[in-house]
């Protein structure tokens, strides 16, 4: 055995990669539970990977048999129904994880400085996540499924000039039909995941070489030891992963009780119209995105007013696209001298405070249908979202900061 | 900063107002899938009253007639009426055109629809006919109003002369003892073979089959459950042991 891994060595550096990225891998040793998301990301990632290969053996994309092939996967395929229970919550679950992971960096500013990379990986994670689910929904070619990928793709229609073509180009019809299905499927089941993969290793190569940030914020590399190890570092293995396996315990409890006892989520999961075949002459009453996209769904819905002889509609995209496209800023935004949000002053946690109520508000407001109040709701919502980003070179400058310790705290 | 994440809550909270959709008030049931002698019943009236028209396409008779436990033979003889094998699909020979002629759009396959509209609209909708002689076929329904379809089950409920009362809950007079609203029918204009309260268990044998039948790995899978949570659960107490031992070191 060792001299088979000593005959590898000497052809692919095994070791040395094992060294750099696990073993030998000095991670502070004040992670808290927020440090968790990131490793159950990459679990659910897997968890989708190889339950999605294998109902790609049963599934059929056409617009004739998607129906039916899932129906088909859930009666008469053994295990059919967990796999695709496992793939259905794993989706909803990666939301979750990777949000409350994002939450983490801006807590800590993980973007800041030398980190600005990870961060903007993450974020293009984030991005090629967000098509990954909205191509994988309308798989099931049910009647949410469809009305959702058209309402989308007509948003593309909302751009001055070449919107019309655009959205014809992306669905490769006049409507949503069995060609949008087909493409939808080749994306995600093939090109997406190898981008997403490929930004997943980019995302940790790039943590890597800078070093784990911590809930302290401080860079444990500046003191180090007589052999050059951090003082303040621990190995990444055996340490956090036996310590990650606490938090796949505790996530899978939560997932497992969703998976075999609630797979519908009371229609937040699996929406109660996607029970119904799609039709193309027949509009639900009342079109919702699936819950993680409804923040930037009610963005969309609170602009109302035509501007500079623009629809409404189009600067709604506008918006929704700035909502996201602003977070790949964030690095550049911040003006603190420090990063963690435990010695950042006051403003900030005002800041932040608000930013994630807005988010979450937003959210339940993008899942219910818009009345006038709504409405008004979610523009106060949407400029406090944006206000967050722009005033942050202003009052992270401006706020006294508490002065950070030279070792991690704990 | 608690405080003010509170009152940020607070001041959004007129906007949480539930969606107030202009919703039908339903009577709410709760489905039993191990409930076997009610499924069969279930069974056998949508085999005999629905079937004409309504298809279960993604269903096969093989199922049904495991995990209801009924004999493949019995089954055969006196639940299937297409002559199809019991390995098939449970589909009907209605042409879809031809009934969007007779009915105005051709009857939906039941399959999923108690996850579409859930249980206890299924079985409020069943209860829900009543006489109106402005409809085409002579019946409207209370939950779904100007239903394409006719009253299958008349001879078996009797014909509804006003609208039933759906929604209301069953309360007894504290004075003279009578129940109001046992029956969500005060009048009838056709008597049926069943009383009001056999009609009422009939329809929620028939809910309960199709809620069966929309899902019908459910017993299964949180028997399942249980098991894997439990496995996770000690799982989680070997990791934490673990975890614990080599952290010792670590201060």
């Amino acid at each position: 055995m060792q001299k088979l891994l000593h005959w590898v060595d000497e052809r692919l550096p095994v070791i040395d990669a094992w060294n750099k990225h696990v073993g030998k891998y000095y991670a502070p040793k004040n992670f808290n539970m927020w440090y968790f998301f990131g490793s159950l990301a990459m679990l659910v990632l897997v968890n989708q990977l190889i339950t999605g290969i294998w109902l790609t053996m049963s599934y059929n994309p056409s617009a004739e048999g998607a129906f039916a092939s899932v129906e088909y996967i859930m009666r008469d395929v053994e295990w059919g129904w967990l796999l695709r229970y496992l793939h259905s919550t794993g989706a909803s679950a990666f939301f979750v994880v990777v949000y409350l992971h994002m939450f983490r960096g801006l807590m800590y500013g993980s973007y800041q400085k030398p980190r600005e990379l990870i961060w903007i990986f993450g974020m293009l994670i984030y991005l090629v996540l967000m098509a990954e689910a909205f191509m994988g929904y309308l798989l099931p070619w049910g009647q949410m499924s469809y009305w959702g990928a058209q309402v989308i793709v007509n948003l593309f229609g909302a751009i001055p000039v070449i919107g019309e073509d655009l959205s014809l180009w992306i669905r490769g019809d006049y409507l949503v039909s069995g060609i949008t299905l087909n493409r939808f499927f080749a994306l995600h089941v093939v090109a997406l995941p190898i981008v997403l993969l490929g930004l997943v290793v980019l995302h940790i190569l790039a943590l890597h070489e800078v070093g784990s940030n911590n809930p302290d914020g401080i860079d444990i590399k500046k003191n180090k030891d007589e052999n050059g190890i951090p003082k303040d570092g621990i190995p990444f293995h055996p340490y956090y992963t036996v310590h990650d396996l606490l938090g796949v315990g505790v996530f899978f409890f939560i997932f497992f009780i969703v998976v075999f006892f609630f797979p519908e989520m009371g229609g937040l999961f699996l929406e109660k119209p996607n029970f119904e075949p799609a039709n193309p002459l027949k509009t639900p009453e009342h079109i919702a995105p699936v819950w993680y996209f409804t923040p930037f769904y009610a963005m969309l819905r609170a602009v109302t007013v035509d501007l500079f002889g623009l629809s409404a509609k189009f600067w709604g995209v506008v918006v929704m696209g700035a909502a996201i496209a602003i977070l790949f800023v964030l690095p550049w935004l911040d003006r603190s001298p420090v990063r963690s949000m435990r010695y950042k002053g006051v403003l900030s946690k005002i800041a932040l405070a608000i930013f994630v109520v807005s988010f979450v508000v937003l959210g339940y407001l993008g899942l219910v249908p818009a009345t006038e109040g709504r409405t008004m709701v979610a523009q106060i919502l949407t400029v406090l979202y944006f206000l967050y980003f722009i005033l942050m070179p202003f009052y992270t400058r401006m706020e006294k900061t508490k002065p950070v310790p030279e070792r991690v705290t704990g | 900063m608690r405080k003010l994440i509170f009152g940020l809550f607070i001041a959004a909270l007129p906007a949480l107002g539930l969606a107030a959709g202009a919703s039908v008030p339903l009577d709410h049931i709760e489905t039993d899938h191990t409930n076997k002698e009610s499924l069969q019943r279930g069974a056998a009236l949508f085999t005999n009253y629905c079937m004409g028209c309504h298809s279960m396409e993604y269903a096969r008779y093989k199922r049904v007639s495991d995990d209801l436990e009924i004999p493949a033979e019995l089954f055969e003889e006196n639940l299937i009426f297409t002559g199809a094998k019991i390995g098939e699909l449970m589909k009907n020979s209605m042409n879809k055109d031809m009934a969007a002629d007779w009915f105005g759009a051709p009857p939906p396959d039941l399959t999923l629809e108690t996850r579409l509209r859930g249980e206890s609209w299924v079985y409020s909708y069943l209860r829900g006919f009543y006489q109106d002689d402005s409809r085409p076929l002579g019946v409207n329904n209370v939950v779904y109003a100007n239903v394409g379809m006719p009253h299958v089950m008349v001879d078996l409920q009797g014909l509804c002369a006003v609208e039933p009362s759906i929604g209301v809950d069953a309360s007894v007079e504290p004075l003279s003892g009578n129940i109001n609203n046992g029956d969500v029918c005060p009048e009838y204009a056709i008597e049926g073979s069943m009383s009001a309260a056999e009609f009422d268990q009939a329809m929620y044998d028939l809910t309960n089959f199709m809620s069966y039948m929309a899902d019908p790995i459910r017993v299964e899978r949180e028997r399942l459950g249980m098991f894997v949570l439990i496995f996770v659960a000690i799982f989680f107490i070997f990791a934490y042991l673990l975890n614990r031992e080599y952290w010792k070191d670590v201060h």
